[in-house]
């Protein structure tokens, strides 16, 4: 029966006689698949969105410091000073090996102190000044603009003194169609050359478009800091729990600085794998969300069509008498409510996913060129769209089946004296 | 063509019983024109919707071409009036939203005849009853006479054994009247059986046989000299 053309004439004609009540029918489920869609492929934009922001540094890394200790152990008094050492490093790496890179860091600039004056001809500005080894990249991505690149160990080695700028830095010490690219600035009271620019991402912490990197090792020779190491930063390997290594981390560090191992202000540290995975949890609980708010509102729309087309059987009891006087079948006329039904159910369906997608397609080109909101791409997967539509169908069977049941409930002989 | 024998049919209307037919016993023969007379009430219109396969008996016997017509299940009911029989009723009954053409061609939609067929046969009966040029209009912009004469027209689509019209002129001026009992005569005449129940005693005479109800029995059964309709015309 479903595959007859003669079928789907008569169901098109039946429902397009009363084109209000159709129409109104149909935007009730089209409302709520419109609202499924929207809803879900803003979660989904949302969650590519917190996905970009964190792109640019590997999940599963987190940042160590010290503090000031506070718990009195091994002789020591408390509000001792801790000082990270380089040879730290080394020993985190040999007793963790769950630790895939370990980037000790310096600044000068940030976390309080003054920000070097940087100089070039007759300009001059304060940017934070960082000594990082090569390694660092590996955890926090940086972009170089083409025709520059980013520290190498060579530079480590050999203590060279050169830096990568930051775009502000190029703006506002370099002229507009000057490749700083080679030239020199003055970092508090040396020369350094520029060796690349890199390009500023949203969401990179506490770094900025301004920020100027020089070696490792020559930050150390410049500002005589020695074996000091600011803080560390430290991405475990993919498949290492993030929250465990973190744990493992502070343990080693207080053994080798003598802290208590109660003490937990002694070593402060930021988990970007933890924060992430409470974004992904918050964005997969909006997905959930707008997955049962969408179905909800589907099934309001779907049971809104059971409602038209009780009535509408109600109405045409008369007409359904006159069809089955000329020969249909019980089964006939149910099979054509039913399918009335779930045809009303599909069409207004397949109309809401594609507004659904157009306010998509709109919303994303509203927010392509925003940065600094975390929203990217909203998309609605397949799967979804046609568990969408399954449900659409069985919800419009099932309630297809009352009116369906109460159009031959009625004897056609009772049917025809219906006035 | 019909064999009807002692036929009794009740109604439960709350704690009474409506005891409508009282053992009517009733034969017609294939080409006959008969019509069921008789005021309201005497199960004029409950005889022949248990013909019609709209009703069903109490007890008694029914035949309709040989066929027992016993164990009736909606399905069942269906296939048999589909195939047998052709309803005109008194308020013409057509689908409001199809055109004169699609609603002769119904009763073959559920013969699962192919759409082009349909169409063909249905104007074949369109043409019939003269009305080949309103195919494309829908019943409301017809005439109540049109209107009758296309449900006609679907009676006969399916080609059932007998037409059964219940107040076929009910609705219509006397004029019209005459113009359908001309039509249902000249098909009478083609060798169709025919049906009809009417109050009407003009109507009755243009029939063969007028059968008499009264409170449920048959007082009366008399062929009579038809008369033309076209005489009235």
């Amino acid at each position: 029966m479903i595959f007859r053309r003669d079928t789907w004439t008569e169901i098109l004609s039946s429902v397009t006689k009363n084109k209000a009540r159709t129409t109104i029918t149909v935007i009730g489920v089209l409302w709520g698949i419109f609202i499924y869609i929207t809803l879900s492929g803003a979660a989904k934009g949302l969650d590519n969105g917190f996905e970009r922001q964190f792109e640019r540094v590997a999940m599963n890394s987190m940042f160590v410091w010290t503090q000031q200790t506070s718990v009195p152990y091994k002789g020591f008094k408390t509000g001792r000073f801790i000082q990270l050492k380089l040879n730290d490093v080394r020993t985190l790496k040999t007793k963790i090996p769950e630790v895939q890179h370990i980037a000790p860091r310096n600044a000068k600039g940030v976390f309080g102190g003054d920000a070097p004056t940087i100089t070039r001809d007759l300009k001059h500005g304060k940017y934070n000044v960082y000594g990082d080894f090569p390694v660092v990249v590996k955890i926090a991505t940086k972009d170089i603009y083409d025709g520059g690149r980013f520290l190498n160990e060579e530079d480590i080695k050999h203590n060279r003194k050169v830096c990568v700028i930051g775009e502000r830095t190029q703006r506002e010490l370099f002229n507009e169609d000057e490749n700083p690219i080679g030239h020199f600035i003055k970092i508090d009271n040396s020369y350094f050359q520029v060796i690349g620019i890199h390009k500023f991402v949203q969401g990179g912490g506490f770094e900025d478009d301004g920020d100027i990197y020089i070696p490792f090792t020559t930050f150390r020779k410049l500002y005589n800091t020695g074996e000091n190491v600011g803080w560390l930063a430290i991405a475990a390997y993919n498949d290492a729990d993030v929250i465990e290594v973190e744990k493992k981390v502070k343990k080693v560090l207080k053994d080798i600085h003598s802290v208590a191992p109660e003490d937990e202000r002694a070593i402060g540290s930021f988990n970007l794998g933890e924060i992430f995975n409470k974004v992904q949890g918050f964005s997969k609980g909006l997905t959930f969300l707008s997955l049962v708010v969408g179905i909800a509102t589907i099934f309001a729309g779907v049971i809104g069509i059971g409602n038209i087309l009780l009535i509408s059987v109600k109405e045409r009891t008369r007409e359904l008498g006159v069809r089955r006087a000329l020969g249909a079948t019980p089964n006939e006329v149910k099979g054509q409510i039913i399918l009335e039904s779930v045809f009303l159910t599909l069409v207004s369906g397949i109309l809401g996913i594609i507004l659904g997608a157009l306010v998509l397609a709109g919303i994303n080109a509203a927010t392509q060129d925003v940065t600094d909101f975390p929203y990217t791409n909203p998309t609605v997967p397949i799967p979804y769209i046609i568990g969408a539509l399954l449900i659409m169908i069985i919800l419009g069977t099932l309630i297809g089946l009352i009116p369906a049941q109460r159009a031959v409930s009625i004897k056609p002989i009772d049917a025809l004296r219906e006035e | 063509m019909i064999v009807i024998k002692d036929l009794h049919k009740s109604y439960k209307m709350g704690s009474n019983v409506l005891h409508v037919l009282k053992g009517i016993n009733f034969n017609v023969e294939e080409g006959e024109m008969v019509a069921i007379m008789g005021s309201s009430g005497s199960g004029k219109s409950t005889l022949l919707n248990i013909v019609g396969m709209l009703d069903l008996l109490d007890t008694g016997s029914y035949t309709l071409d040989g066929v027992p017509i016993v164990n009736l299940n909606e399905t069942k009911a269906a296939k048999y009036r589909n195939k047998f029989l052709g309803f005109i009723f008194q308020s013409f009954n057509l689908i409001n939203y199809k055109t004169a053409l699609e609603n002769v061609a119904l009763p073959l939609y559920y013969q699962r005849v192919p759409k082009k067929e349909r169409d063909e046969k249905a104007m074949q009966y369109l043409t019939k009853v003269g009305l080949a040029n309103w195919a494309t209009h829908l019943p409301s912009e017809l005439s109540g006479g049109q209107k009758q004469r296309v449900a006609i027209a679907r009676a006969l689509a399916a080609q059932p054994k007998v037409l059964l019209a219940d107040e076929p002129t009910g609705a219509l001026d006397s004029t019209t009247s005459y113009e359908v009992m001309q039509l249902l005569q000249e098909i009478n005449d083609e060798g169709k059986t025919l049906l009809v129940v009417t109050h009407e005693e003009d109507i009755a005479k243009m029939c063969k046989r007028i059968v008499q109800l009264k409170d449920g029995v048959i007082i009366e059964d008399k062929k009579v000299n038809q008369v033309r309709a076209s005489e009235y015309v």
